[in-house]
């Protein structure tokens, strides 16, 4: 009984706490304008927001997909070798990475984009999807590091040690042996690479300064401009740029919670 | 047994001695590309932001390639800057007011969750949508309910009679930093509640059956057991919620931008200004040095914290 009652005031708890999230889809399902006119439920929905939405961010969501793909792969293929050379080789030098890992978390975003911003510049890397990938990669290399090397801590050296008898290099046992038994951990670490990028909106505002690459967070940011034209369709944006989030949420919880835990503490 | 394995390892390597240069070599090579990744992404940055803090780099440095060398000036320009002060106590504001109502709630939740009941487990993982919705979303979703005429706030303290008149919650320089403040509280306390369950997920249960027998149970057990075993922890989750908090953009740009008034600027937002939208590259360098300097002392802490952690 009284366990039951626990239950039921976790509902409500989570009640409050998602109630903009419901909003959100709420007031996306509501008939176009520039005043939010939406009662509790959306008794009578309209997808016009969605359609103005795909027909203005549709473009957008297509370039956010790609810069966040390319950032989990350059974060993935440059992390993996270096968490595990730092959870198995032994050297003076982990613990100076470890420490400019953990530094490198105090560097607003900010710093980066100045320095990127004239570096691009420069190089022609503006306006770039190549340019915004290698950006987000500054939140996905450390983060992945961290979360990868925690998992490889546990593996017995003797696992790759055996592999090394049978005549295989550092790399080949690495890629045979430490890859495949990654997995769980690869997938946590891919997966917040993924979120990051995607939710990415400092360097997309700072490193694009014309039209052609606009990620959905700088299409968002668009809409809300000084004064909101069409609720609906900025809605319907938010709902469709939050879609990872729940996905990954719903499908990969086990993951997630580790990867929150994982990359913070360790 | 390690000392074993490595005289073993170390035998073989000095018969197999070519294997192992190319092994070395191998192994720098695990670590190089992330070494030249961090060496890019942080340390350029960081280097590239101090020197330009010295120059006077604006839009023109960008078609002369002339950034002459000013000394301290950028520094002075930016801090006798009427604005300075009002960012300095708002980003203090800011982040202290997140992160005590952060934790507080966190904390509260956590204790909670930690009661077993059914679905206790599925409900607090749902609780983690805020923290990872992009914060461009958790802005636009916030703008609409805060809407002063149609907002859902607004419209429900009215029909309540709570309030008389609309709060203007995003366009009054009086309330526009509390509202500020209350969202960024909003996103992170499922990163709270996370980090602060699982230390109290650690904190063995024989403690509290012992303390039961002294008499240690409800308020007492918390003080007592609960708080000393989860100390650590805190320090942990609140050195960190101060650096990421202390460094927040996207969620003051997406709420008001800065605005009404200037009212909810911080240093992050100034720094953003004065760089992006002024084009003065070198104040903008100046502020996030600034922010990067008072970001380090209170990481300091969070070493010595983290240090005290995994000692314990």
């Amino acid at each position: 009984m009284r366990r039951t009652a626990y239950t039921v005031i976790g509902v409500l708890i989570l009640c409050v706490m998602l109630f903009p999230v419901y909003w959100m889809l709420n007031a996306s399902l509501q008939p176009s304008g520039n005043t939010l006119t939406a009662g509790f439920l959306p008794l009578h929905p309209t997808f016009s927001g969605y359609k103005r939405a795909f027909d203005e961010q549709g473009g957008n969501l297509v370039t956010s997909v790609i810069i966040a793909v390319g950032t989990v792969v350059l974060s993935l293929a440059i992390a993996t070798p270096c968490a595990y050379a730092l959870s198995q080789f032994r050297s003076r030098w982990v613990s100076i990475g470890l420490l400019a890992i953990l530094i490198s978390q105090m560097i607003p975003g900010i710093v980066i984009a100045n320095a990127l911003y004239t570096a691009y510049e420069r190089i022609g890397l503006l306006n770039s999807i190549p340019g915004l990938i290698i950006a987000n990669c500054s939140s996905g290399i450390p983060f992945a590091i961290l979360i990868l090397r925690s998992f490889m801590m546990s593996l017995p050296p003797s696992l790759v040690e055996a592999a090394r008898v049978d005549g295989a290099g550092l790399f080949r046992a690495f890629v045979a042996i430490v890859l495949p038994i990654s997995k769980n951990s690869l997938i946590t670490a891919g997966l917040f690479s993924f979120l990051f990028s995607w939710s990415d909106f400092l360097f997309a505002l700072t490193l694009t300064t014309k039209g052609g690459v606009r990620p959905v967070t700088l299409g968002i940011y668009q809409y809300l401009g000084t004064q909101v034209q069409n609720w609906n369709a900025v809605m319907a944006t938010a709902v469709l740029s939050a879609i990872p989030a729940i996905v990954l949420l719903i499908a990969a919880q086990k993951y997630i919670a580790a990867g929150a835990i994982g990359g913070a503490v360790k | 047994m390690v000392t074993l394995t490595r005289t073993t390892v170390a035998g073989r390597e000095r018969v197999r001695g070519r294997r192992r240069r190319g092994e070395d070599l191998t192994k720098i090579l695990f670590v190089l590309p992330a070494a030249v990744a961090m060496l890019a992404l942080f340390g350029y940055p960081v280097v590239k932001n101090l020197l330009m803090s010295l120059q006077d780099y604006t839009l023109r440095t960008f078609f002369t390639g002339e950034a002459p060398w000013i000394g301290l000036q950028n520094y002075s320009a930016v801090v006798k800057d009427q604005l300075f002060s009002d960012a300095m106590v708002n980003t203090a504001l800011f982040t202290i007011g997140s992160i005590a109502f952060q934790f507080a709630i966190g904390l509260a939740l956590a204790l909670f969750f930690r009661q077993r009941f059914p679905l206790g487990g599925l409900l607090r993982s749902l609780l983690l949508l805020p923290w990872l919705l992009p914060l461009i979303v958790s802005s636009a979703t916030w703008r609409s309910i805060l809407e002063q005429d149609s907002g859902i706030l607004n419209r429900s303290l009215l029909g309540l009679h709570v309030i008389n008149d609309p709060v203007p919650w995003l366009n009054s320089p009086s309330v526009a930093l509390i509202a500020v403040i209350g969202v960024n509280i909003w996103i992170g306390i499922p990163f709270n509640v996370t980090l602060l369950y699982s230390g109290l997920a650690e904190i063995p249960d024989e403690l509290y059956e012992a303390g039961q027998l002294d008499g240690a149970t409800g308020w007492r057990a918390f003080r007592y057991i609960t708080w000393p075993n989860l100390r650590s922890v805190a320090s942990v989750v609140l050195m960190l919620g101060v650096v990421y908090t202390i460094k927040v953009l996207d969620i003051i740009l997406g709420l008001t931008g800065g605005g009404p008034a200037n009212a909810t600027q911080t240093l992050a937002t100034q720094s953003y200004e004065k760089s992006f939208v002024d084009f003065k590259f070198g104040q903008g360098a100046a502020l996030s040095n600034i922010l990067i300097a008072i970001s380090f002392v209170f990481a300091v802490f969070y070493l010595r914290s983290t240090r005290r952690a995994v000692d314990e």
